[in-house]
């Protein structure tokens, strides 16, 4: 449906996006997950058309890449939403209706629709300066969904909320795309909530798509060290050419384990702790255990062989 | 404990401004008004209503002023969109280059004007814009540019772009974003801008006075036609009178516009730019017409000695000509040197009052609000004429005292000094000087680390703009009788403009450029202060 092909935006020298090319099918959802400055931002801006660059961008297979944003069957959530402080609710999530020359009764209709849809009925007279941060996130979503695009890009767009309710949130959005059959590109720079909302995930980095495919698969198979770096796989070790990495639950505490380190710090995280351990040539490694040694133990400990990345 | 500022070192320095404020323009405001009301003077309100000539007066005053206003906005609002999506260098250039025909004295201007129109055959024929009605409203669009460009442009660039934005992606076109977003958005600072613009036009004195020719007349050129022309007092009081209600009037329905002003709008990352290159051009073109050529013809003429270029006319600077009292060198003397003392005196009242304002009591602080702004408001016409009528008998026989006259540049130039540094004090976030007092600054300590610090880059910006406004005033000036020797530079050129014959418009071209040079040394001065003025005036 939606087809990107070899998008290029330049600022100055720098290409923000660089030679991106993926496709979207229809009602599909893709996490695009990357560092802050990895150019997710300018993807997005560049697939709605408010940032220039070389490719194509098409929709069933109509050529869209001269088309202004107003001339684009896509929507765009704002990171911090940007909704019209002087107009309410109701007005913010009825513009693109009256854009779209919708008549009175449908888009009040569609209005009521799209707010119940986002759980804020009744709240269509509200100003937008009353709202509070989840709120001003619903109204956007349902401000972005009225006009009914065929795809709908979001923009960190649970970057601003509390952790309580962008677990809601990541529970909830799905739901609502899958109801209103409305194709996604959701870009975040956190993991969990790439895997929990995208079908598939693309991981970004330096302008570039590195790896495009179901979350299980790249999770399990990274591909390039980057990749497993953006996933998360901040622990390193040189062994002779290669280099090993793993994420900090791979590790298991064993008397008899090949490695030793110091205990470093040790903080608590809820469900477990997170231990800082300095190996003896000086490096730092972080583990999570739910039962942590003293600070300044010596341990011995092993890596789960299943968990641990490879790269030549 | 900490050490408080003393209540009487406090009290003291409050009863300067008190006392600046209560002499100078309170007692001559109120002797107008009690003129212009009491007795046979209710009569003389009344009695002006009635003739059709003041009828028409007040409605030309008005008329015109509206239609300033509109034109001025009309032609400065793309400029102002340019300038709100330029860098932050590129905006303090061009609000520098906008902001010297701001403050450039009336007198100059109007010069440049008339003899722009004598240059280009505009002066008679079919064509003529000299002593027309559209001579004073370009004239009122060339100074009041700036205040569009500035108050607007600031407004603009603090506009989160992604705003409008998502209008687009939610399939508004271009010009319907800008329409149903960008412009309601800015409609506060729109309308913050086209009060001070009217209120300006409103009380335009010196381009009426010469551009209108003797057939034009607005309120303030008509006190001065019956106070100085006439000696009418009693008339010029009841005109003031009608002068001060009508902006009393324009100041309250400005206020209580402001007070409709939607939620703050949050800060931006992006601006909503205007990305054409050609709508660049266009406001080039037209700002360079606008402004940059009345500016230019007005330095080719001085140079321009008849026979060819040359300094002839700043030579002749230097030697008195039966115009004048004195040589337009020692007028321009003067007027640096009353100039640097109304600036002084500016400062240090406005400086006090500012952190009365800020800082005070709430009593206070709000009685402070009020007699400063009041002198803004009032022209200074009234406050010339004000000065003229009050301060005539012992104890307060002031009026042909030399140092009236920087005592009214400086109570002009006030406000420009508080307008800024109240802004600025407001703006220091209250973090900051709790940061200052858990780092083991005594009250008093943190008032001069952090606050005069701060608010020392208002006070140069404030005082600069003082500097320009008593380099250039005129209304105040024209209405204090002096000894000969002590001329102002406006006056000076205001006479020699006022005389048929080319030999004097020469002169008086080069008494305005040199006039301009002061002046627009000032500007550069305030704008190379960074930050500090943004969307001030």
């Amino acid at each position: 449906m939606l087809r990107v092909d070899a998008l290029t935006v330049r600022f100055g020298g720098v290409r923000a996006v660089d030679n991106v090319s993926f496709e979207l099918a229809e009602g599909e959802r893709l996490a695009v997950l990357g560092s802050s400055g990895c150019g997710k931002s300018t993807l997005l801006r560049a697939i709605a058309g408010l940032e220039a660059g070389d490719g194509t961008v098409s929709v069933d297979g109509t050529d869209l890449t001269h088309a202004a944003p107003d001339h684009r069957p896509i929507g765009l959530m704002f990171q911090d939403h940007a909704l019209f402080p002087h107009r309410t609710v109701e007005q913010n999530v009825a513009f693109g209706l009256r854009m779209a020359g919708e008549a009175d009764r449908a888009r009040t209709r569609r209005v009521r629709e799209m707010l119940a849809l986002v759980g804020l009925e009744g709240f269509g007279g509200r100003q937008i300066a009353t709202l509070s941060g989840g709120e001003a996130q619903r109204v956007a979503l349902a401000r972005a969904l009225a006009p009914a695009p065929k795809i709908l890009l979001l923009d960190e767009p649970l970057g601003s909320l509390d952790r309580h309710r962008r677990e809601r949130l990541i529970d909830e959005l799905p739901d609502v795309l899958q109801e209103t059959g409305t194709g996604a590109i959701h870009v975040t720079h956190d993991h969990d909530e790439a895997f929990a909302i995208g079908d598939r995930l693309a991981v970004m980095h330096a302008g570039k798509l590195l790896r495009v495919g179901p979350p299980s698969d790249v999770w399990a198979a990274p591909a390039s060290i980057t990749v497993a770096r953006v996933l998360g796989h901040t622990n390193e070790i040189v062994d002779g050419s290669a280099t090993v990495v793993w994420r900090a639950d791979a590790m298991i505490v064993d008397p008899t384990g090949s490695h030793e380190a110091t205990v470093d710090r040790v903080q608590f995280r809820g469900t477990s702790y997170t231990v800082r351990l300095r190996t003896p040539d000086g490096r730092m490694l972080r583990f999570l255990l739910d039962d942590p040694p003293a600070v300044g133990d010596d341990v011995r400990f092993r890596i789960d062989p299943a968990r641990v990345l490879r790269f030549d | 404990m900490r050490t408080r500022l003393g209540i009487g070192a406090g009290g003291a320095m409050m009863l300067l401004p008190i006392l600046f404020i209560g002499l100078f323009f309170l007692f001559p405001v109120g002797m107008v008004v009690g003129r212009g009301l009491g007795g046979e003077g209710l009569d003389a309100v009344d009695e002006l209503m009635r003739s059709s000539r003041q009828r028409s007066v007040l409605w030309f005053t008005f008329w015109q002023a509206v239609v300033s206003t509109v034109l001025t906005i009309a032609v400065a609002l793309p400029a102002a969109a340019t300038v709100g999506g330029l860098s932050d260098r590129g905006r303090r250039v061009v609000r520098a280059l906008v902001t010297v025909p701001f403050v450039l004295p009336t007198v100059v201007v109007a010069g440049a004007f008339d003899e722009l129109f004598f240059a280009t055959g505009l002066d008679t024929g079919a064509f003529r814009l000299r002593h027309t009605v559209w001579a004073i409203l370009i004239a009122h669009i060339f100074f009041n540019y700036a205040v569009v460009v500035r108050v607007v442009g600031t407004a603009w660039a603090g506009l989160d772009g992604r705003q409008a934005e998502a209008a687009r992606v939610l399939g508004a076109s271009r010009w319907r974003a800008w329409r149903e977003v960008t412009l309601p958005l800015l409609r506060p600072a729109i309308s913050s801008a086209s009060a001070i613009v009217f209120l300006f036009s409103f009380t335009s004195f010196g381009a009426v006075l010469i551009l209108g020719g003797p057939r034009r007349a607005t309120l303030e050129t008509e006190i001065y036609r019956y106070a100085v022309s006439r000696t009418d007092l009693t008339g010029a009081a009841a005109l003031a009178v009608v002068q001060l209600a009508a902006v009393l009037a324009l100041v309250a329905v400005s206020t209580w516009l402001e007070r409709r002003r939607p939620a703050p709008i949050r800060m931006a990352r992006s601006t909503p730019t205007l990305r054409s290159r050609s709508g660049r051009w266009i406001n080039t073109v037209v700002a360079g017409a606008l402004l940059g050529v009345p500016l230019a013809v007005l330095v080719e003429r001085s140079f321009s000695t008849g026979t060819g270029y040359g300094l002839g006319h700043y030579e002749a600077l230097g030697t008195r000509v039966r115009q004048l009292p004195a040589p337009a060198t020692t007028a321009l003397w003067n007027s640096v040197h009353y100039a640097v003392l109304a600036t002084a005196l500016a400062v240090l009242i406005g400086v006090v009052a500012s952190v009365v304002v800020v800082h005070g009591r709430s009593g206070w602080r709000r009685l402070f609000d009020l007699g400063l702004t009041l002198p803004l408001g009032t022209s200074a016409v009234t406050i010339g004429f004000g000065m003229l009528v009050a301060l005539d008998e012992p104890p307060v026989d002031f009026r042909t005292r030399w140092w009236i006259i920087p005592v009214a540049h400086a109570l002009v130039g006030v406000p420009f000094v508080v307008r800024t540094m109240v802004p600025l004090l407001r703006s220091i976030d209250p973090s900051i000087r709790e940061a200052a007092a858990v780092l083991g600054a005594s009250r008093r300590r943190v008032r001069r680390e952090i606050d005069l610090v701060i608010g020392a880059r208002g006070a140069l910006v404030g005082g600069g703009f003082a500097f320009a406004v008593s380099l250039g005033e005129f209304g105040a000036t024209s209405f204090l009788p002096r000894r000969p020797d002590d001329v102002t530079a406006p006056v000076a050129l205001f006479r020699l403009l006022s005389t048929p014959g080319d030999l004097l418009r020469g002169q008086a071209m080069a008494l305005a450029v040199v006039l301009m040079v002061l002046v627009s040394v000032s500007v550069f001065v305030i704008e190379s202060s960074h930050g500090t003025t943004e969307g001030s005036l």
